[in-house]
């Protein structure tokens, strides 16, 4: 492996487990707040299957930084700009239908986007790829069910969920962008082209929207930046990564 | 017998370590301590060079909070046992599968209260079926699903429309 291969390499696990931890730990704020004991246990279920993609990421980020760093050091010991996730991922839990139709996003753009990692010339990447798949099918069951009950149910929950989609629309465009490390390792056969997806993911949402009663937004506005550090408010010091982090930093610093 | 079980238990009994394999059948899964890591097909291999021994295991869903569990006890166990320089190694690839659980496995799970993967067929999407898994305690197909996702990753909860007892179903994956 070239070193520049192994660098883009590097910051691709990473961005990966940020999107991962990101949204794992977005996810378990549903627990103990579920709508009820199952739906809570659930939250619990899918958060932990993120969490623990997460780790294998930073793990393996770990290991091609080769630096004493470690996959905790990958997700506790950096500072918000050197967070690299989707906007998408980070946004704050908001009512039931916000965070199932976000859920559904993320889980259609993995249905698509973990195949094409399956078959990354890279082992690890792969083999993590592997076995996100299996878990991402119960995901999407989970997150297409509940759209089409929420959008076809009562009138409240309808206009909350269309509430919700026009919401999160704009910071779906960002999932499809490739940089030009992204690109690099998409042309060595390493990392995914995901602005290959971008028609297959929206054919796919659009048919569950439609099926819900729901009308797909308009593509008017975007908001993009997670992937150069630039984040929403709710990432920073004072809101998800304070939770995420303190514990941790207090633990090994002994106090 | 399934082909991923017939392998397993081929690399097992013809392993040079088998007095090893024999030890870590002691190591339980922490969330289900009916079944041992080898039922459950989390235990990929035994190696001993020289005074190492290097164990691996397999997480049965990325997040498993198991696997740490796991790893301290095969250390401890293998130290108790006087081999000192003990190492576990985790593999991704294979990812697990639930057909490497071995065929005493179900009959454990079964026994303990858990439906084992072959007591549910599988829906159009070859995913939990939504009711008919076999309940454990009455063995009636009067069941139904209640939520996707149990009291593990590994499992959904089920009911039973007959003795009126909910269950854990051990998912296909």
């Amino acid at each position: 492996m070239s070193d520049q291969i192994k660098q883009a390499t590097q910051e691709y696990a990473t961005r990966l487990g940020d999107d991962s931890v990101v949204l794992g730990h977005r996810i378990s704020e549903w627990v103990s707040y579920g709508p009820f004991l199952e739906e809570d246990i659930a939250y619990g279920n899918v958060a932990l299957d993120y969490i623990g993609r997460a780790r294998m990421f930073y793990a393996y980020a770990a290991e091609l930084a080769d630096d004493g760093r470690d996959e905790d050091d990958f997700a506790y010991m950096r500072n918000d700009r050197e967070y690299r996730n989707l906007l998408l991922m980070e946004l704050p839990k908001g009512d039931f239908a916000y965070s199932q139709v976000r859920q559904l996003f993320a889980d259609v753009y993995y249905t698509l986007m973990l195949p094409e990692l399956l078959q990354s010339k890279d082992e690890t990447l792969s083999a993590i790829a592997a076995k996100a798949i299996k878990e991402t099918k119960y995901h999407l069951r989970r997150s297409r069910d509940w759209v089409l009950r929420l959008g076809d149910g009562t009138e409240e929950s309808h206009q909350r969920t269309q509430k919700a989609l026009d919401q999160l629309w704009g910071y779906t465009h960002e999932l499809f962008d490739m940089d030009e490390t992204e690109q690099l390792l998409a042309d060595a056969g390493i990392g995914v082209d995901v602005a290959k997806l971008r028609d297959s993911w929206l054919k796919m949402v659009s048919d569950i929207l439609t099926e819900a009663t729901l009308t797909v937004p308009e593509d008017s506005w975007a908001v993009r930046g997670g992937r150069i550090g630039y984040h929403t408010e709710n990432l920073g010091i004072c809101s998800l990564r304070c939770r995420l982090c303190t514990v941790h930093i207090l633990a090994v610093s002994g106090n | 017998m399934p082909e991923d079980q017939y392998q397993r238990l081929q690399q097992r009994s013809a392993a040079d370590v088998k007095e090893l394999w024999d030890l870590l059948d002691a190591i339980k899964d922490p969330e289900i301590p009916a079944l041992s890591i080898w039922d459950l097909g989390i235990l990929r291999d035994v190696q001993r060079n020289g005074d190492q021994v290097i164990v691996t295991i397999t997480p049965t869903y990325s997040g498993c909070p198991a696997m740490d569990n796991i790893t301290t006890d095969v250390i401890q166990l293998l130290n108790d046992h006087g081999y000192s320089d003990a190492t576990v190694k985790l593999s991704l690839s294979p990812a697990w599968s639930s057909e490497w659980m071995s065929a005493e496995g179900r009959k454990k799970l079964r026994e303990y209260g858990v439906a084992p993967p072959e007591d549910a067929g599988l829906d159009d999407d070859g995913l939990t079926p939504d009711a008919h898994a076999a309940c454990p305690h009455c063995r009636s197909r009067n069941t139904r699903r209640i939520s996707e996702f149990g009291s593990t990753a590994c499992k959904a909860l089920f009911q039973c429309d007959d003795c009126g007892e909910p269950f854990d179903y051990f998912k296909k994956i």
